[in-house]
């Protein structure tokens, strides 16, 4: 992209042109990420820079919205800080009680969906699977279906069957929502793979079980990481279906963030996101190890 | 008959296996398997998918069709009307009818419900069934008709008996009709509804044409975007994408929220407008809780998924077209406009309908920072599942929402192929 000495000096002026608009539009896509990172620090309730803050004095920032993360529907918050605080933090802290759920319900449907994804995504990519790009429509859908209709859809099937209100229900439905992601993303890696491999390790006596394991696996597990990660994000992120099939038991993170916002909107919600961008930050860096191994093993090397 | 494999090859007869079977069967059966095997890896999530998506979704079309509110809690008056197609206003004997069942749902608590259902295409209805259902509860016996008609005259009334009538029907469209803003009216005739309760149709244009304006200006901001990520050598591109990435590995929410924080009254921008002296304390700008804050918002979450479709696009565009396109005499302008964008296309195509596709049926944003004006149709589904709790108009709408997915999708699979779409 580098301006080649030969250019006439309008052609300069439109590139540098063309440099400041991408820059503007990657400051669209950024700025709005992290701006809530200092204002999460505000000391006065309010969503925007106190002239405190402007000049940079050490009064005008707090942590005070990170405490009331931990506080906030606490039965005791004003006794000392000792070890029965901190029991009470993870007992009874909203904040708390919707983290604990986002986990449990992201980790369970994140394990059904990788499992029974990459399972399928090993049939789909064979070259005799039948009706290869119908069945493969369908199992993309629920990526591309309104999520309000397949929480309305859910919401008559639960009442119908017992599901609604329930850990299983909503890891069900996360699962299914994940599972898209998880076909793609590992179909992907098996692009170009070689099933001279397995045939290879079949033919040294290998049952399918073991050249599953000791072949396949290590081949495709970037993969099959990466499909977790997504899924992982759509369940940790997803908030439609359990606003439709959740009680308050099963509130989880999105969910409480949806109700701090309609309700009274603190800059805790703020705090909240700080955390969260930090955390999608860490599973961004992740995915991208993840993908640079998944070349290098493949041998498609990026310079 | 047995021919040993060793045999030089006849045409005459035909190739066979060494253990005697035609070469021929063998194979195709050698297939069988094999497909077999591959579609054993795929059955149980497709089971799992069948069970947990397209069932519940085939429910709630069927939901759609089905309304059995008034036909089970008004079984003897449904009886009637089944069995007297033609009567417009019954005489005794239906009246009779509807006494008894008013008194049962008095008894049931059900007569709100009935109403509500009746109330759909006759408003007023539901006082009616509930008042009248009270007093029918204490009638010790005829005349059916003289004593509800004392009640309220309305019962008299010819388009009353022809809601009631088309309401005993366990299927029907009614509520297809309703999504589209028509109506049965007094003679029984589809008719467009009065002008101030037509919000349905206007609603899925206002969703189209936002997810319209939407996905242009997706296209306007990611085309350069997306055009700088693939010439620029990998080590800057890389690092340029993770500020791509980061938005759409982020919690939608925490989007929401920061859009909230910079566009309210009281928010970021407005700050700065008012420090920079551009507008008045008093004369901040409203960004928000209208379309535009839907657009902005929306634009911004859904910039990723159009920059990385044009980017795997762009990036196997060999930059030595353009060069020979220049050294042949092309301006850069008609080098961009005759060679470059002409192989970006595919690219194009696919954001395009990507971004359409996820922000027609959008429910989250719109619904936090959209206010009335910035309202999409999911917004309303939301409304009628839970508040208004016309579920059936909720699974008509969906229905409908859901046909305009399911082409564009199949436009997509045509045009890109399901196959093809990356992540990341």
């Amino acid at each position: 992209m580098a301006l080649p000495a030969h250019a006439s000096p309008g052609e300069k002026v439109w590139h540098y042109t063309y440099l400041v608009i991408c820059g503007f539009i990657f400051l669209f896509l950024i700025a709005p990420i992290i701006i809530i990172i200092p204002l999460s620090f505000n000391v006065e309730p309010y969503f925007t820079f106190t002239s405190k803050m402007m000049a940079f004095d050490p009064e005008g920032y707090s942590l005070r919205w990170y405490d009331k993360i931990l506080t906030f529907g606490m039965a005791n918050p004003d006794v000392p800080r000792d070890s029965a605080w901190w029991d009470d933090v993870w007992q009874n802290a909203t904040w708390f009680h919707a983290m604990k759920n986002s986990a449990i319900i992201g980790v369970a449907s994140t394990v059904l969906a990788t499992s029974l994804g990459t399972l399928a995504a090993l049939g789909l990519s064979r070259p005799e699977m039948p009706f290869r790009r119908a069945i493969m429509g369908l199992l993309i859908s629920p990526m591309i279906v309104p999520l309000i209709i397949t929480a309305t859809g859910l919401f008559f099937f639960y009442s119908a069957t017992g599901l609604a209100h329930s850990y299983a229900g909503i890891i069900l439905a996360h699962a299914m929502l994940g599972i898209p992601f998880v076909i793609i993303t590992v179909t992907a890696t098996l692009v170009g793979f070689d099933h001279s491999l397995t045939r290879a390790a079949a033919s040294l006596g290998a049952p399918p079980m073991t050249t599953f394991r000791k072949v396949i696996l290590p081949l495709i597990l970037p993969g099959v990481i990466s499909g977790a990660l997504f899924a992982f994000v759509t369940s940790f992120d997803e908030i439609v279906v359990v606003l439709f099939v959740a009680s308050y038991d099963q509130q989880t993170i999105p969910l409480q963030m949806w109700n701090g916002i309609r309700e009274q909107i603190s800059p805790t919600i703020l705090a909240v996101a700080t955390i969260l961008v930090i955390f999608s930050i860490t599973l961004l860096t992740a995915i991208e190890l993840l993908r640079r191994r998944s070349e290098r093993l493949r041998g498609v090397s990026a310079a | 008959m047995t021919v040993s494999a060793a045999d030089s090859i006849d045409p005459g007869v035909p190739l066979v296996t060494p253990d005697g079977r035609p070469l021929k069967l063998a194979l195709a059966q050698a297939t069988r398997r094999a497909r077999i095997r591959a579609f054993a890896l795929v059955v149980p999530l497709l089971l799992f998918v069948l069970v947990t998506f397209a069932f519940p979704i085939g429910q709630m079309l069927y939901l759609s069709i089905h309304n059995p509110v008034f036909s089970d809690h008004m079984p003897r008056l449904t009886a009637y009307l089944t069995e007297h197609p033609d009567v417009q206003v019954p005489g005794e004997e239906g009246f009779a009818a509807l006494a008894l069942d008013l008194a049962d749902a008095k008894k049931n608590r059900t007569a709100g419900r009935i109403g509500t259902r009746v109330n759909y295409e006759r408003p007023g209805s539901n006082s009616l069934f509930k008042s009248s259902a009270r007093k029918a509860a204490k009638f010790k016996g005829p005349p059916y008709k003289e004593k509800l008609l004392e009640i309220r005259s309305d019962w008299g009334e010819p388009h009353l008996w022809n809601v009631m009538r088309r309401a005993s029907a366990q299927h029907t469209l009614d509520f297809y009709a309703a999504a589209l803003d028509l109506t049965h009216d007094e003679n029984g005739d589809l008719s467009q509804v009065s002008p101030e309760r037509r919000i349905y149709v206007r609603l899925f244009w206002r969703t189209l044409f936002l997810s319209a304006v939407i996905a242009f200006l997706c296209l306007l901001l990611g085309y350069p975007v997306a055009h700088l990520l693939a010439t620029l050598p990998l080590r800057y591109s890389n690092l340029l994408m993770i500020l791509v990435l980061l938005p759409f590995w982020t919690s939608l929410l925490v989007r929401t929220t920061s859009w909230i924080a910079l566009m309210q009254s009281q928010g970021v921008i407005n700050d700065i407008l008012v420090t920079l002296g551009i507008v008045g304390d008093d004369g901040r700008v409203q960004m928000m809780y209208n379309q535009f804050g839907t657009i902005i918002a929306m634009t911004h979450i859904l910039l990723p998924f159009m920059i990385l479709p044009l980017y795997s696009v762009m990036k196997t565009i060999p930059p030595s077209y353009v060069r020979a396109a220049r050294s042949l005499g092309a301006t850069p302008l008609t080098a961009f406009i005759k060679v470059y964008f002409p192989q970006t296309t595919p690219g194009i195509g696919a954001g395009i309908l990507l971004v359409f596709i996820l922000a027609i049926g959008y429910y989250i944003t719109p619904a936090l920072v959209g206010g009335s004006s910035g309202q999409l149709i999911s917004n309303q589904i939301a409304f009628h599942m839970q508040k208004s709790l016309n579920w059936s108009l909720a699974a008509a709408l969906g229905a409908i929402l859901l046909f305009m997915v399911i082409l564009l999708y199949w436009v997509y699979d045509r045009l890109v192929g399901v196959d093809k779409m990356k992540l990341g």
